[in-house]
């Protein structure tokens, strides 16, 4: 990958959790590489060690958390290696998150304009006068209407829509190189979803930050990523670019979960569904984690664990059945569907490369 | 906020009268006569003490001369002492009861406050579990039974403090150590309890997030969160002060109002009685409304006089 224009990166990353029953293997070798500027989507299901891998990024994992091995390079720099101290300084300056649920994530007791120039006096050692000017205009840029009145505002005086914008007024407002952003909008209603989401977008183009996107709604990932890391197990199990995600999945856990993500054209009674439950990460199955759940599953899948295959420069995905020797088999329908017509915008843009009219690329945007 | 307060003083006044009532009736259930020496007087003799102190007339009627009393602010005179005037012999006595269970209050939060937050910083270390044993001894040891074990050891033994006298402040230790126990024990509990709450709170992840240190997440977030609820036991918490000052009082020969209400019951010192009921209510109430309004003060969300959305 493109060293020069990461901006972070981890490798190797592998974290325990200790429990009285054992350690929990939640994260197992994860590497991740955000570039300046990019929108990084991470997806898997509830348990598949996304928001523990943002957290070990901030340093914020629970007491009990191990961090067996593995580094995070920011700027060249490990931030396994910092101390507690360094850490408070990158965090909320220059690494900053938004959390899933903006009713509980504010402080119930302090104004929002407080809230928001909180981390321009701790790490820009502003006065408060000063710091809630800026939280001012920063309430204004996150399209707080009326900000003058609302900034001596308590969060309970505002909608959950609003507060997911003042939480992202407070990450933003030391301008972040990388914003981590977990599940924003799940808590959200639907029309609320968008409104933040376009405002996020706006706003990563206004002070270009680099987003950490996790979510599990892949609906979400098509408007907002630029590539897309599917995580299962602890372990990211296919990444690529948004198209090559979602029109050309090579791995069947992506195939389950693009099948099981409802559209438009879903005909039939029931919505597919990946069947079983993760594999329990105390005890780790040998082989691909996915295997026991997986339809496609070749019996190398229960021996020994899948290497990244190659399908193109930015897309690699983990699993068997992109070895030379394995049988071909065929996706679900959807998927082929998806392929087909990822075939066929293959085939525009070629066309759109002989110097005739400009291409609409409607179909890449949704 | 004015209306609030207007309509929290009718309320006080409603539930004076009632404490009132209940009481006077209560009161003349009691075994007795306000009589020490009943069998060497005549029966005329008695007739005319009682006839002195109207208590010839029937109970309602007495009542009635009670309530009328009470309302020009005439509380009676004593029966004990020498025909004192009820509400002055209260007054000379309500100060070191005030101080006592003042200084029990202060004592017994701060420090309940102080343990209970670094038993939640410190979860589940032995800092914790100290925490929690101070809490369970605070809450289970009775006062009295505490009052007489300090006189023992730190009076008798060691002889740092004076046993069972009034006079500076040297002597108001043990019995302030005796009666702030159980607020102690009780706020340590609660905070400790909210405050491992508040932690694991999203906004409390959130702080951490915007770099701020340990202390700052601590002293900005989560001891004002944790604290508000705090507030709401502070009422109980002065009741089990007031009723734990009678006993403690009267083990440490302290002239308060707690050991004369003990006093005066078993002499069946009506006005006195009265009074001091009269007293416990009052202050009972005023602390309440306190807390009522505090809760506003310190608790955006509820605040009384909040502006509308």
């Amino acid at each position: 990958m493109d060293n020069k224009k990461d901006i972070l990166e981890v490798r190797n990353l592998q974290v325990n959790f200790k429990t009285y029953a054992g350690d929990v293997k939640a994260i197992r070798n994860v590497n991740l590489d955000l570039r300046k500027g990019e929108t990084l989507a991470i997806v898997g299901e509830s348990g598949s060690g996304k928001s523990v891998t943002t957290r070990t990024i901030m340093g914020l994992n629970a007491s009990n958390a191990d961090i067996v091995s593995g580094s995070i390079l920011y700027k060249g720099q490990d931030l396994l290696k910092k101390s507690e101290k360094e850490m408070q300084a990158i965090r909320g300056q220059d690494i900053a998150e938004i959390f899933q649920d903006p009713m509980t994530s504010l402080d119930p007791t302090m104004k929002i304009g407080r809230q928001i120039a909180e981390p321009l006096m701790v790490h820009k050692g502003m006065k408060k006068e000063k710091a809630l000017a800026q939280a001012l205009e920063m309430m204004k840029l996150v399209g707080i209407t009326d900000a003058e009145n609302r900034i001596n505002d308590y969060p309970h005086q505002f909608s959950g829509g609003m507060r997911q914008r003042i939480v992202i007024a407070i990450a933003l407002i030391n301008y972040p190189e990388v914003l981590i952003a977990d599940e924003p909008t799940t808590a959200l209603d639907v029309t609320i979803q968008a409104q933040i989401l376009n405002l996020m977008k706006e706003l990563q183009n206004k002070i270009s930050t680099s987003i950490i996107f996790i979510t599990h709604d892949l609906g979400v990932v098509a408007g907002m990523a630029d590539r897309v890391a599917v995580m299962y197990a602890g372990k990211i199990v296919e990444y690529g670019t948004v198209d090559e995600i979602f029109y050309n999945p090579k791995h069947p856990y992506t195939w389950g979960l693009l099948s099981s993500m409802p559209t438009l054209d879903s005909s039939g009674d029931s919505l597919p569904s990946i069947p079983g439950t993760p594999p329990d990460l105390l005890d780790p199955p040998t082989g691909d984690a996915f295997a026991a759940r997986n339809a496609y599953a070749l019996k190398i899948d229960t021996e020994k664990e899948p290497p990244f295959f190659k399908v193109s420069d930015t897309h690699y995905a983990a699993t068997w059945l992109l070895h030379p020797d394995a049988p071909k088999v065929t996706p679900p329908a959807q998927i082929v569907e998806r392929q087909k017509k990822y075939a066929k915008m293959q085939q525009d843009w070629l066309d759109a490369q002989r110097p005739t009219t400009p291409v609409e690329e409607e179909e890449e945007q949704q | 906020m004015a209306k609030y307060l207007a309509k929290r003083i009718f309320y006080l006044i409603l539930t004076l009268f009632i404490v009132i009532t209940v009481t006077f009736f209560l009161m003349k259930l009691l075994p007795g006569t306000p009589l020490t020496n009943q069998a060497k007087l005549s029966k005329s003799q008695i007739a005319l003490i009682y006839q002195q102190y109207g208590l010839d007339k029937p109970v309602w009627q007495q009542y009635l001369l009670y309530l009328a009393g009470a309302v020009k602010g005439n509380f009676g005179t004593s029966f004990q002492f020498s025909d004192q005037p009820v509400s002055y012999l209260l007054s000379s006595r309500i100060g070191p009861s005030l101080q006592i269970g003042l200084q029990a209050m202060i004592l017994g939060v701060i420090v309940g406050i102080v343990i209970g937050a670094l038993g939640a910083m410190r979860q589940n270390s032995w800092v914790d579990t100290t925490t929690t044993v101070v809490s369970i001894l605070g809450i289970s040891i009775p006062s009295f039974v505490l009052a007489v074990l300090l006189q023992y050891y730190l009076g008798l033994k060691l002889g740092w403090f004076p046993i069972a006298e009034w006079g500076g402040f040297i002597y108001t230790v043990l019995p302030t150590l005796a009666l702030g126990a159980t607020p102690l024990a009780e706020s340590a509990r609660f905070v400790r309890t909210e405050m491992v709450d508040v932690l694991s709170s999203d906004y409390i992840e959130l702080a951490k997030a915007k770099g701020l240190s340990r202390m700052g997440v601590i002293y900005h977030h989560a001891l004002r969160n944790s604290l508000i609820p705090l507030i709401t036991i502070v009422g109980p918490l002065a009741v089990n002060i007031m009723t734990g000052s009678m006993v403690v009082e009267n083990i440490f020969s302290i002239p308060g109002i707690g050991e004369q209400f003990v006093k005066s019951v078993l002499t069946n010192d009506y006005p006195t009685i009265m009074g001091l009921t009269i007293i416990y209510s009052f202050m009972l109430c005023v602390v309440l409304l306190i807390t009522d309004i505090l809760y506003g003060i310190v608790d955006p969300r509820i605040r009384i006089t909040g502006k509308a959305n």
